[in-house]
């Protein structure tokens, strides 16, 4: 993680990718009762790692900090459905169980390109360019005519918008 | 999106994070909170015209020390629960500690003084004021600790909310202090923890609200 904090972009891919598998297996333990789930949670924990990276402390274990952040997680989850619940009706709740059951492993049942699409385009285009198509932050400001630091600014701002949109549109 | 794509736009071309972010976030956010309370403080208040008087008083200084150290306990706690995975630990018992010492030589004060001069002892001659004003310069400041709150991972929300309130109102009693007259122990140990609980409560109920991520 510290090398990933300071900018080695290979060491921070097999990071997550590593990091993904642990919290496939947490949530699923967790999850039992609801695998539709589960991806979406390990997709919400990921991206709340990513936002959160700035929290990490070089000098502590990283796993415990995963671990606090996967947990919130978890809990912040557990309280929304807890609450959606107590408002919805049994049928509600049968056919998500039939909806739900042809899941690829990898999955999420809610997909993020889709909520990507809902950013406003400050945010959603410097993501596009710099994150999908892999464009440098250079590459990007010049086609989107916008400044270097506003691609940034775009970029940080985007990834918050959407694990905010992930936590508050469940 | 499957989560390999997630992962690949996560990790791409991403800028380093700036050493020492959290702790320059709270500096930021302090500084920014302080200046907001003192201009409060000069249109609302005026600097004790005794004031030079009660720096050779070691009482004053005693006043000082208990706010100030109140405010660097509880910003220290405040670091530790922005940070997930982190146990408050020691922190903990470090930010109570002021007003533990506070509350004993209260208690000394009492015992010691002419049972008619207890109660003019916890009253002074601005009880009635103190906690408000305490409250009210503690707003701005309260306002900049959730805020660096809100950018940082706090995961006991009603916690963090409550320290980061506690934080605003023991830099904001500091900064009244410049102002007030009082400097008898059992006036601190009443009126001035009033005025630093009334933000922490604030904070607490603001937490669960104001800091979710």
């Amino acid at each position: 993680m510290a090398q990933a904090m300071a900018g080695d972009e290979p060491a921070y891919c097999s990071l997550l990718v590593e990091l993904s598998q642990h919290l496939r297996a947490f949530c699923r333990r967790r999850l039992a009762h609801m695998p539709a789930e589960v991806e979406d949670l390990v997709q919400e924990t990921l991206l709340a790692i990513h936002n959160q990276r700035h929290t990490y402390d070089p000098g502590r274990p990283f796993t415990a900090w995963a671990h606090a952040i996967a947990r919130y997680k978890l809990v912040d989850l557990l309280r929304r459905r807890s609450r959606r619940e107590m408002l919805t009706d049994g049928l509600d709740h049968e056919s998500e169980l039939l909806g739900d059951t042809d899941l690829d492993a990898s999955e999420a049942a809610r997909d993020l390109g889709l909520l990507l699409q809902t950013l406003p385009d400050r945010q959603r285009l410097p993501i596009v360019h710099v994150k999908i198509d892999g464009l440098s932050v250079a590459e990007a400001a010049a086609r989107t005519g916008m400044s270097v630091s506003a691609v940034k600014v775009g970029i940080h701002r985007g990834l918050r918008a959407l694990a905010a949109r992930l936590s508050n549109d469940r | 999106m499957k989560t390999a794509a997630l992962i690949d736009l996560l990790s791409r071309a991403e800028n380093p994070v700036a050493r020492h972010a959290l702790l320059r976030r709270f500096a930021t956010a302090v500084s920014l909170g302080a200046a907001g309370a003192l201009l409060l403080f000069f249109i609302r208040l005026r600097v004790n015209p005794g004031l030079a008087d009660m720096l050779v008083m070691p009482a004053f200084w005693i006043k000082v020390g208990f706010t100030m150290s109140t405010f660097v306990a509880a910003l220290a706690v405040a670091t530790r629960l922005a940070r997930p995975g982190v146990a408050v630990g020691r922190a903990g018992l470090w930010m109570c500690a002021p007003i533990l010492v506070v509350w004993m030589l209260m208690t000394m004060a009492l015992v010691q003084a002419d049972p008619a001069a207890r109660l003019p002892l916890v009253m002074g001659t601005t009880s009635r004021t103190c906690p408000m004003n305490i409250a009210i310069l503690s707003l701005p400041i309260m306002v900049a600790t959730i805020w660096a709150l809100r950018g940082l991972a706090p995961t006991k929300l009603r916690a963090a909310g409550g320290v980061a309130g506690l934080c605003a109102g023991a830099l904001g009693a500091a900064i009244y202090g410049l102002h007030c007259p009082e400097l008898e122990a059992p006036f601190l140990g009443v009126w001035y923890v009033i005025g630093m609980t009334l933000p922490a409560m604030l904070g607490a109920w603001l937490g669960p609200r104001m800091l979710r991520w």
